[in-house]
């Protein structure tokens, strides 16, 4: 870092009459180039092309093989006017009151319980239980989920067993349920994330402060609203941040749980880019719902980034 | 983890930074300089249509590479017998899931090392693009042209998308048609001696199971599965060149008729008297075979390319008949449809490939295999006597049925095949909100026009 930043004096911001930066600070200037080629490279064809060719694409109407006609912001005003396009953006939204929403709060609970046991086998056991959803991958959770929710599933066999037989569902396949089901499993991967952030930031905070809270008598309720929860804000828009992108961009649950069924309860941005591209074979219109779906999640991250900096 | 907490990293803005990132968005440009797709690519599409084109047999050492499905193991058992009968010829086979291959399959045909032969459900599109190998050449020197004229036309597709017509572009490795299996000893219990003859019939039985306690019928819907049914219902109520006409893209066609209110509408009541399981919205195919073969329910909407497994979990407790006409005496209809093969433009083996196929259709043993896999006609020659089947099978019933339906019947193909797009979303979702009440019959026709020509002006 002091290698660049040691430059900032002779950024582009400086008095044009003043020398060109000698030939040593020149060479530095390549050298470090070369440490950042390693990464630059996949990002620029990995991540960068493919953003600016989707950018390029969403101008077309194309099926992805033949010939291509440009059609200009058409694509645009079919994702932004249209209601099939617009319910599962909306789709995408509700979902944040289960990516984030209940594991950043459920996590706070959790991380301030866990801080309070003391270091020892239950701790590490917690932790490793609750973090196990972040290990698994998203498409075998979901499977093992939607076994959970069949109507021969674990869920349906307890109700049974508790007398609530007339409860019992398939709940990925009702109209009422499905979207609350596939949230649920959302909350489930997004809870473990949440919690071992939060624990890794409580530990962060200076204990002095709370033995300064327990001699002025607070109780455990006041100790977390004034010692934790502000100490933790770093931390929880770090969680809200990254939870919010997953729920907007979410794909992998709904494809595997419900393919945004039933109805179109469950159809998620995500989800239909992938059938407008693949199965309708709709490049330019799957392209442009991928820029707006981005621009979103832009302008709903980058103010929480504002505020979870703001205290600083 | 810097990008959430780089108040540090705002300090490196300078112009190098700048360069680097500059530099990185310029290369990622120079992609974007020309418009995407490839006008060109069908040049060599039509090269085999009006030449003479070679039936011999492959001299020389030759390699087929196939792409097809996974768990579905007759082209495997197919490319093995080849291969004993021809040497010389050796076949790779390369299997994806349905789904993938069908996503994939435009992009596989048109890279450098295309297969030799795929499995692919839709071929309009990719013949559009010029994808697929025009075998009209080969279909008259092997006579495939004088097949059952019903099937091999569906796969016939004009310069102008539309199928039926045109250049034949793909072969069925099985000829698939599909119907009503039922359970004998559940049919037993509510006294089903007979397969129903009316559609009337059929309902009665259905309304003495949900009486008796039996379930009616086990149907997947968790992808839309419940099309089997309705269009089995529309096939009777509709008249059939309008389906075709529709699955085909023909200009003008629609079946927002009351033929299609009326058959939606049936669905409709039979999901409102629970003649489908509560929990079919969720349930998987893999599911509802099992849950048939386990005695789990009366009927089971589905196509011979299940025979077999039935018949070995099953035995004799399983029959299949055509879906019943509107009334006594009427016309069979049933949705029937080749499984598709196709060979892309780009193949180095095209006769080769054609060789095969026409193999698969004619070779006594071949055409054993194939009845013998999957209980799907091997289709070939109207001349060529079937393989035989233990009689008072269910596969000898699905063979029967297809002789039936080649003769005194029409065969019609899936709704869900008219569109890229019409099945995932509209018949799926629409069919969903139908069997719960969601949806009225003359909604879902409606709605199932609409789309279908919103589709088609893309």
């Amino acid at each position: 870092m002091t290698l660049l930043s040691d430059r900032t004096a002779l950024s582009g911001r400086r008095d044009p009459a003043s020398p060109r930066p000698g030939p040593r600070l020149r060479a530095r200037r390549w050298a470090g180039l070369l440490f950042v080629l390693p990464a630059l490279v996949p990002y620029t064809v990995f991540v960068l092309r493919p953003l600016v060719v989707s950018a390029q694409y969403s101008l077309y109407d194309w099926n992805g093989i033949g010939a291509a006609r440009f059609v200009g912001v058409d694509n645009y005003r079919r994702v932004l006017t249209s209601s099939e396009q617009l319910t599962p953006i909306l789709h995408a939204f509700e979902l944040i009151l289960f990516f984030t929403v209940i594991p950043v709060c459920l996590g706070l609970v959790t991380a301030a319980l866990l801080h309070g046991l003391p270091n020892g086998p239950l701790a590490t056991t917690a932790r490793v239980v609750l973090f196990i959803p972040q290990v698994i991958p998203l498409v075998a959770a979901a499977l093992a989920w939607s076994w959970v929710y069949s109507s021969d599933g674990v869920l349906n066999q307890f109700l049974r067993t508790i007398g609530l037989g007339s409860w019992s569902r398939a709940w990925l396949g009702d109209f009422t349920w499905a979207f609350t089901a596939v949230g649920l499993v959302g909350s489930w991967v997004s809870l473990g994330l949440c919690t071992l952030l939060l624990i890794t930031g409580i530990n962060k905070i200076d204990p002095t402060l709370y033995d300064a809270a327990r001699i002025d008598g607070a109780g455990p309720v006041q100790e977390f609203m004034a010692v934790t929860l502000p100490g933790l804000r770093r931390e929880i828009g770090v969680c809200v941040t990254v939870t919010v992108i997953a729920a907007l961009a979410s794909f992998d649950i709904v494809y595997v749980t419900t393919q945004g069924g039933p109805g179109t309860q469950t159809l998620v941005p995500g989800l239909q880019i992938f059938q407008l591209a693949f199965t309708q074979r709709e490049v330019g219109l799957a392209s442009a719902t991928a820029i707006v779906l981005m621009v979103l999640v832009l302008l709903v991250v980058t103010p929480l980034q504002r505020i979870s900096r703001g205290a600083e | 983890m810097s990008r959430f907490n780089s108040h540090e990293g705002r300090q490196t803005s300078g112009p190098s930074r700048r360069w680097v990132l500059s530099a990185a968005a310029g290369m990622a440009l120079t992609a974007a300089c020309s418009a995407p797709g490839n006008s060109s690519v069908g040049a060599g599409a039509k090269s085999a249509a009006g030449k003479a084109v070679s039936t011999t047999a492959p001299k020389g050492s030759v390699t087929l590479n196939l792409y097809v499905e996974t768990g579905f193991p007759l082209p495997v058992k197919l490319a093995e017998e080849f291969q004993k009968q021809y040497p010389n010829v050796k076949v790779k086979i390369r299997q994806d899931q349905f789904a993938v291959i069908t996503q994939n399959a435009p992009r596989v045909m048109a890279s450098s090392d295309a297969p030799d032969l795929i499995r692919i459900p839709t071929i309009v599109a990719s013949a559009k693009d010029g994808l697929l190998a025009d075998l009209d050449g080969y279909a008259r020197a092997y006579g495939w042209d004088k097949y059952s004229t019903g099937l091999i036309d569906q796969m016939r597709v004009s310069d102008k998308g539309v199928r039926g017509s045109g250049p034949l572009y793909a072969l069925g490795i099985g000829y698939n048609i599909t119907g009503i299996f039922y359970n004998k000893t559940l049919a037993a219990k509510i006294g089903m001696t007979n397969p129903p003859s009316t559609v009337a019939e059929l309902e009665s039985l259905l309304a003495k199971a949900k009486k008796a306690g039996i379930q009616p019928i086990v149907q997947f819907n968790d992808i839309g599965g419940v099309n089997f049914p309705f269009q089995a219902l529309l096939n009777q109520y509709e008249d059939p060149s309008k389906i075709a006409n529709w699955v085909f893209d023909r200009p003008g066609a629609d079946l927002d008729t009351p033929a299609t209110v009326k058959a939606a509408d049936k669905i409709a009541s039979w999901g409102a008297k629970g003649y489908f399981t509560s929990d079919a919205n969720a349930l998987t195919y893999t599911d509802m075979m099992s849950r048939f073969e386990k005695g789990g329910g009366l009927f089971m909407f589905n196509g011979d390319w299940e025979s077999q497994n039935l018949a070995k979990s099953m035995g004799k407790n399983v029959g299949f008949f055509l879906a019943p006409p509107a009334s006594a005496g009427g016309r069979l209809v049933a949705m029937s449809a080749p499984a598709t093969y196709a060979i892309p433009a780009k193949s180095k083996n095209i006769a080769t490939v054609a060789f095969f196929l026409n193999w698969v259709h004619t070779n006594s043993k071949a055409r054993k295999i194939i009845v013998d896999v999957t209980g799907s006609s091997p289709g070939g020659p109207t001349d060529l006597a079937l393989p035989a089947v233990a009689d008072g099978s269910v596969v000898a019933q699905t063979l029967q049925a297809t002789n039936d339906l080649a003769q005194k019947g029409v065969a019609v193909d899936f709704t869900a095949n008219a569109t890229a797009g019409i099945y995932a979303n509209t018949i799926k979702p629409e069919l969903q909100k139908l069997i719960t009440g969601r949806e009225t019959g003359a909604g879902f026709a409606k709605k199932l026009q609409a789309d279908y020509e919103k589709e088609l002006s893309q």
